[in-house]
């Protein structure tokens, strides 16, 4: 997706939230990216950035400094409209989809090569009022989740089933507890009746947060 | 036995869960406390570098017996989660929200390290003096 994103004073390291680490293997052997990749089983950046879904996204300058929190990482909120029987997005939907996607590649080009004179940075104060708040039970379901992988790792899957339970009613929101700890599909995909199901009763509210950026398709 | 876990590290002790407390209690010694935590007993409370948490008044043996230190309640008073196993014999100290919130605000991106598929470690801050695109995905 970023390929072409070439630059020695930019760097991307892209981080599978994935308990089993072997399901990441062949998608990045197969992509060989020449960028880092890292493997989170206990989904720690989730706790530590307070985030919900994959992609999503953190922009660090070379100070260490967040100048974009933690976003959806280019994608267009169209799962609501994902075709069951075309097994696909319409192509009007996909283009949509398509155009999110390359203005937020964009974007991230132009930093690359701008740096902080990228128009698309947030001063200090405009990221802080950016941060998602982290509630008390959302710590303690990332808490309660790392504590379920450790006992899933350890062959206590009924214990660690109720765990992951618990930590999707704490956490509702969490695409990333909920898709991590629920059924799959015979090809992995955690997207069986379980996630319809979900999504279907998502109601207003978004899959992937709407990106705040210039040019960005609602 | 009984396996403290934090984060970034996972820790095997010779206690046994429970006895003579409480299951939902877990007490250490001050010596495995600090070992796992960093935090350690002080005259003015619990402490770690400049901050201090004061044991409850009056409630001084419900926190600390001895050499034992209800970490539990210690760890549940400054707000932050600990959760255990049915059986308490595995126990997780996590991160509470308002130091996640305040970390996020400061906006100083927190570090973390990962291993790659090669099982290597690397840190966010080994790439400093580099604008850093932090992106997830997952095979799922």
């Amino acid at each position: 997706m970023f390929e072409s994103v070439k630059n020695e004073d930019f760097m991307i390291v892209s981080v599978a939230m994935d308990a089993d680490i072997e399901a990441a293997r062949p998608w990045i052997e197969a992509a060989s990216p020449d960028y880092i990749t890292l493997i989170d089983q206990n989904h720690l950046l989730s706790s530590l950035y307070n985030m919900v879904n994959v992609p999503q996204a953190v922009w660090i300058d070379e100070s260490g400094t967040i100048v974009r929190p933690v976003e959806t990482g280019g994608s267009l909120d169209v799962v609501k409209e994902y075709d069951q029987d075309l097994r696909g997005y319409k192509p009007d939907v996909a283009e949509r989809a398509a155009h999110a996607k390359s203005t937020y590649i964009n974007a991230v080009k132009d930093w690359a090569v701008n740096g902080s004179a990228s128009a698309f940075l947030f001063g200090p104060d405009e990221a802080r009022k950016r941060v998602p708040a982290m509630t008390n039970e959302i710590a303690v379901a990332h808490a309660k989740f790392q504590l379920g992988q450790y006992l899933k790792r350890n062959g206590r899957t009924d214990e660690a089933d109720a765990i992951f339970a618990e930590c999707r009613q704490l956490h509702p929101d969490s695409w990333n507890i909920f898709r991590e700890t629920t059924e799959r599909t015979a090809t992995g995909l955690a997207a069986g009746k379980e996630f319809w199901g979900k999504v279907r009763s998502l109601g207003e509210k978004q899959y992937y947060a709407t990106i705040d950026m210039e040019g960005m398709p609602g | 036995m009984v396996i403290v876990l934090t984060e970034t590290s996972a820790t095997e002790l010779a206690v046994g869960p429970g006895e003579p407390h409480p299951v939902d209690e877990l007490w250490l010694s001050t010596t495995d406390t600090t070992a796992i935590t960093g935090w350690s007993m002080k005259p003015e409370g619990f402490c770690k570098d400049d901050i201090c948490v004061p044991t409850p008044p009056g409630k001084a043996d419900r926190f600390v017996q001895g050499d034992a230190i209800n970490l539990s309640a210690f760890w549940r008073l400054m707000g932050k989660p600990a959760v255990r196993s049915e059986n308490a014999d595995v126990w997780l100290l996590g991160e509470g929200a308002s130091l996640r919130n305040d970390a996020l605000l400061s906006l100083e991106a927190p570090d973390f390290t990962l291993p790659d598929l090669d099982g290597e470690l690397h840190s966010l801050t080994d790439f400093r003096q580099k604008r850093v695109l932090l992106i997830t995905w997952a095979s799922w």
